[in-house]
């Protein structure tokens, strides 16, 4: 009948077992048979029980017979709950964190593998669906078409026009500075036409579209993919190739050769601004010299290689949009990707065009 | 046994509450009572702003007058750190589960434990597992992500999330929406059981017939921007207002209450 009696009081709830895990305590257990009186226990939650139960079971594992007494009703009631459910509970541990150094190396190389080839893929897909739409022009999205030329391109005036003007002027500085040690002041005029016109503008033109246009692309179409839109067009029997990738496509191809006129115009005329203030070439010396020293074809060379960069942008974004699952986070970690890799592309696709060019022999 | 439906310990009291969005106006001069370890269910026409309120309530949302007392505090108008002291002592189900997608189930749980105590990290592990557990779902549901899980399994991982800090006071919004039959009869006992056991108060709002009649103490009847009607399912479909009439009076309430009578 008699075993040795411990009273268990106060509050048995989350507060109070934080309270009792932050100051522990050892304690010493009388031997013999325990009885565990709960009738002082004023509230009990889950927590309470688990850790109760928990306490139990430490106790039996050191072969101690122990009871639980007197507790109240519905005290008993928690305690029958949590320990029918804690049986099921925790049975499986997460799985380890860390790999083998070359076990992260092959399944890097692995996804990079893959998502090189499933790229490769989307590109041909995309390819079909054009020559589709080439076959039966009808059916084009115009208004989609529409829409993005405007937000991709009229939008995005004010952010080329501001940087390229200032990338003319800091091109016009730096290259001035050499210049007036030579006295050569003159040849500012090819030196910050033909910088912008070949390279620069076309490239910052590609580096803010990809991140301003590019990366909304790569959100939208993730979100969509989320919330399962793409699927619904499916089912409805609109192909998301021919209403999300295509226009933006498109409107990209179209509307980046024009922004790197404009940017080639503010860039060079940054750099005239600067001639006049530091280099006392004034407007008209500057427009005199420039139809003489830059010829159409460095304004085409640059203008031309922008609808391949655009065709990156557009693809790439569209591309990792699609591969977003699950959540938020996915969206923004495909955002960031896609950024990355089409500013990256863009890069090595204009160092490739120079090499290609300057072996055809197209140096100016 | 908890205390029943006719307390006056009030956990919420709402007293002349505004809400509107713009121009449009949710809420003029909402009243509304909800005593502690009662479980009350909201129902109404969509758009009658039952979640609305539910925002309200658990302070997501401003409202434009009135006052709400929860747990005798007034919390319109309330202060950051008063704010963050009341959250511990009540969780919510949001409709869309609305776990955190970068996060594991287990992970998920433990998030309100981190956050609002300083258990040690295998404590925490060991009560998220049983909340887990708690909330029906198998073992192994603790290390998936929640996009690998079902519908069903997701708002039982949500709940498990809400639960984990043992609140007073659980709110829960369309909890049985999208489950089977089954899943939604064991999801109505499950809470049936946790306020038993633990003497808590839930909200919920649903549109389900069969956890209106099986589950809740009263149901508050939400349209023309006020509560039009508070009582227990049976006198409630009782009452003669022509919009609780015609939500009652359908084919489907009919065959949910000659169900409950059965059952009785």
């Amino acid at each position: 009948m008699d075993g040795e009696q411990c009273r268990c009081e106060g509050d048995w709830t989350l507060d109070g077992i934080e309270a009792l895990d932050l100051q522990p305590r050892a304690i010493r257990w009388p031997a013999g048979e325990l009885w565990l009186d709960g009738s002082g226990i004023q509230a009990i939650d889950t927590t309470g029980a688990l850790r109760l139960l928990n306490i139990v079971a430490e106790l039996e594992q050191a072969s101690r017979s122990v009871r639980l007494v007197n507790l109240r009703l519905e005290h008993e009631a928690l305690l029958d709950l949590v320990r029918e459910r804690r049986a099921s509970a925790g049975a499986v541990p997460p799985p380890p964190l860390v790999r083998g150094a070359l076990e992260r190396l092959g399944r890097r190389v692995g996804s990079h593998a893959r998502h090189a080839i499933e790229f490769l893929a989307f590109i041909g897909e995309a390819a079909t669906a054009l020559a589709r739409l080439a076959l039966r022009p009808g059916r084009f999205r115009w208004r989609a078409l529409f829409g993005n030329i405007e937000t991709a391109g009229v939008h995005a005036l004010p952010i080329i026009a501001l940087l390229s003007f200032m990338m003319g002027v800091v091109i016009a500085y730096q290259g001035g500075q050499q210049l007036k040690f030579y006295g050569a002041n003159l040849f500012i005029v090819e030196l910050v036409s033909l910088t912008m016109l070949r390279e620069l503008a076309p490239l910052i033109t590609a580096i803010i579209v990809a991140g301003r246009t590019g990366s909304s692309y790569t959100a939208q179409i993730g979100t969509m993919q989320i919330t399962e839109e793409v699927d619904a067009l499916r089912t409805i029997g609109i192909r998301p190739m021919d209403l999300l990738v295509l226009p933006k496509l498109l409107a990209l191809t179209v509307v980046l050769p024009l922004l790197t006129v404009f940017a080639d115009a503010l860039s060079v005329f940054g750099g005239m601004v600067m001639a006049q203030v530091m280099l006392d070439v004034n407007f008209g010396d500057f427009l005199d010299r420039f139809p003489r020293v830059v010829t159409p074809t460095s304004f085409l060379l640059g203008v031309g290689k922008t609808p391949v960069f655009a065709a990156i942008i557009a693809l790439v974004g569209c591309y990792q949009g699609f591969q977003v699952r699950g959540g938020a986070d996915s969206v923004g970690r495909h955002t960031t990707v896609s950024v990355v890799q089409s500013i990256f592309l863009v890069i090595a696709a204009d160092a490739l065009f120079s090499i290609i060019l300057g072996g055809v022999g197209l140096w100016r | 046994m908890a205390l029943n439906a006719t307390s006056t310990d009030a956990v919420i009291a709402v007293r002349g509450l505004r809400t509107q969005f713009g121009a449009t106006v949710i809420h003029e001069n909402l009243d509304l009572d909800i005593g502690r370890g009662e479980i009350v269910a909201l129902v109404g026409g969509s758009g009658s702003g039952k979640t609305t309120l539910l925002r309200a309530i658990i302070m997501l949302l401003q409202p434009a007058a009135g006052s709400i007392h929860l747990f005798g505090q007034e919390i319109v108008g309330i202060g950051e750190a008063a704010a963050f002291r009341l959250r511990r002592r009540f969780g919510m189900l949001f409709q869309q589960g609305a776990l955190f997608s970068s996060l594991t189930v287990r992970e998920n749980v433990a998030v309100p434990l981190r956050e609002h105590t300083r258990l040690p990290r295998q404590r925490i592990a060991e009560i998220a597992d049983l909340k887990i557990a708690l909330a029906g779902l198998p073992a192994d549901a603790g290390n998936k992500l929640p996009r690998e899980l079902s519908g069903g399994m997701l708002k039982r991982a949500a709940l498990a999330r809400a639960l984990a800090l043992d609140p007073a006071l659980l709110f829960l919004d369309e909890p049985t929406a999208g489950l089977d039959p089954v899943s939604a009869g064991a999801f109505d006992e499950l809470v049936a059981q946790l306020k038993e056991s633990l003497g808590l108060t839930v909200v919920m709002v649903t549109h389900d017939l069969d956890t209106l009649w099986s589950a809740t103490d009263r149901v508050a009847f939400l349209g023309e921007q006020r509560v039009i009607g508070y009582a227990p399912m049976r006198e409630l479909t009782q009452a003669e207002h022509p919009l609780i009439r015609a939500y009652f009076e359908g084919p489907r309430g009919r065959a949910a209450r000659e169900q409950a009578c059965k059952a009785r």
